[in-house]
């Protein structure tokens, strides 16, 4: 199985822990990943604000640049996710607009028809792709008593989701508990985190992670499973300031799903980046998976 | 007062229209009210998505433009996927950000000037540079929100999740190519 990759800047450094069990796991998986050479930034939520047709043509440039031999490509943000796609969309649904955006990415010698790849997200590849039995298989390790809450947030599930449902998705539950993991029901699971309005409004950003933070203790989680960078930052490193925010005591472990199956596979924590996470995951994975853990 | 136009300008309805894909379907809004209903910053909103479309459609530019509704927009697309009428509603708000930044009627936000920083990176690097993007914003934006966000920083530092130098690609000049040409070719979609 062979994929395109679009890792995207916060894989880089921020939510390097991520990339790190992306790449573990699908290695033991079989799945062959190979990133995008050159790929960019896909300007988040913020060149569409400023001018949209440079937004699409920055983003644009990326699935250019998707290996002819390749068609699909795993990007495992949700921002990217959804900016890859929407684009992919739009120019398939578009022509005006696609042939403003291949005017523009012809001033670097490059060209896309809208169509030509699959976005996809490693859930999604997972959970379809490889299925139940290929993920029970390589489980060494189940994760017996572990309590988490699935968090898909926004972008992956909306508006351009292909598998799974947009208002209560369930796909990640399935992938945890093929794990052996317990997926508590999640109410907030498709909410929203708050994007960038960390950095806007602390007000509005610190309310939506509060409830999420709290819909987990309500649902007794030991932690929470992102699938996104975003998502994982904004409850883990803001944590502390919302409890300051709020006088309240949340200590609440925020991990990638991807940290997770590679756990059950019986790869090591530090090879998952467990540990770079600000809101520590070890006390919780200790008392549940005394073996788990050195 | 209510102004009604009376030259031959298009209306502001066909302006936002012609920004955005599919925002012809704005025509079919049966005024329900799932959109705010459906918003995690509904309540913030001086208008919800709803009214600010009745005021659209009222041709009352000034008073959209000005409105923070789209700067309370996280993107959560929760309002595009409930819309009876699949109205693109998201896609609206982005256009709505995009004319107002323009014109210079976005009040009491800070939402321009992080996208202008956060652009500002990718033009000039490829990609996005979280240290240099946290430090100027704050520098320029809320200076004295910087001494709370040290901790945070450091944290993040000492566990390797902070680089302190941007990345940049290897074909910056493509990339800006395309980005000169697209910003030539203009805005409209
Ligand atoms: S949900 Fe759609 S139809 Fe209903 S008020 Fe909002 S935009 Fe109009
Ligand atoms: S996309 Fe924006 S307007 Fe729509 S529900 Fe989400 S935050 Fe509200």
């Amino acid at each position: 199985m062979r994929y395109a990759y679009y890792p995207g800047c916060s894989l880089e450094c921020s939510s390097a822990a991520y990339d790190m069990s992306i790449r573990a796991v699908c290695d033991l998986l079989g799945i062959q990943l190979e990133e995008i050479d050159d790929w960019n930034c896909c300007g988040a939520t913020e060149y569409h604000s400023l001018h949209k047709l440079t937004a699409c043509a920055v983003i644009a440039r990326n699935l250019a640049l998707v290996d002819s031999r390749l068609n699909q490509v795993v990007a495992p943000c949700a921002a990217c996710y959804l900016n890859l796609k929407k684009v992919d969309r739009q120019m398939a649904e578009n022509p005006r607009l696609a042939e403003k955006i291949n005017e523009a990415l012809a001033a670097g010698g490059l060209h896309y028809d809208g169509g030509r790849v699959r976005v996809r997200h490693l859930v999604d590849v997972l959970h379809t792709d490889l299925g139940e039995k290929a993920i029970r298989d390589k489980v060494v390790r189940p994760l017996k008593g572990l309590k988490v809450a699935p968090y898909y947030g926004c972008q992956v599930v909306r508006p351009y989701n292909d598998f799974d449902n947009t208002e209560y998705p369930m796909k990640l539950d399935e992938l945890v508990s093929w794990l052996g993991a317990e997926p508590v029901p999640y109410p907030l699971k498709a909410a929203c985190c708050g994007g960038h309005m960390t950095q806007i409004s602390e007000a509005q950003a610190f309310e939506l992670i509060r409830r999420l933070l709290q819909s987990a203790v309500d649902s007794y989680a030991d932690l929470i499973l992102c699938m996104c960078p975003m998502c994982q930052l904004n409850l883990d490193a803001y944590q502390s300031q919302v409890n300051s925010y709020f006088g309240l005591s949340f200590r609440m472990p925020i991990l990638f799903f991807t940290q997770i199956v590679g756990l059950a596979f019986g790869l090591e924590p530090n090879a998952l980046g467990i540990g770079k996470e600000i809101v520590s995951a070890q006390p919780v994975l200790q008392r549940r998976l005394a073996a788990v853990t050195q | 007062m209510i102004q009604f136009s009376t030259d031959r300008r298009p209306s502001f309805l066909k302006e936002v229209i012609e920004h955005t894909p599919r925002g012809e379907r704005l025509v079919h809004c049966i005024q329900c009210g799932s959109c705010g209903g459906s918003c995690p910053n509904g309540a913030d909103m001086q208008y919800s998505p709803r009214a600010l479309f009745a005021l659209i459609q009222a041709d009352q530019r000034d008073t959209v433009l000005s409105a923070n509704t789209m700067w309370c927009c996280v993107s959560c697309y929760y309002c595009t996927t409930r819309c009876p009428q699949q109205i693109p509603i998201t896609e609206i708000m982005y256009t709505l950000k995009r004319l107002a930044i323009r014109e210079g009627s976005a009040r009491n936000t800070d939402a321009p000037a992080l996208a202008q920083t956060f652009t500002r990176y990718l033009d000039a690097y490829g990609r996005s540079f979280e240290f240099g993007l946290a430090s100027r914003f704050y520098l320029f934006n809320k200076p004295l929100a910087m001494l709370k966000m040290g901790p945070l920083g450091l944290s993040l530092f000492t566990r390797g999740r902070m680089s302190l130098r941007p990345t940049r690609i290897k074909n910056i000049q493509q990339l800006q190519a395309i980005i000169q040409k697209a910003k030539q070719l203009g805005d409209e979609p």
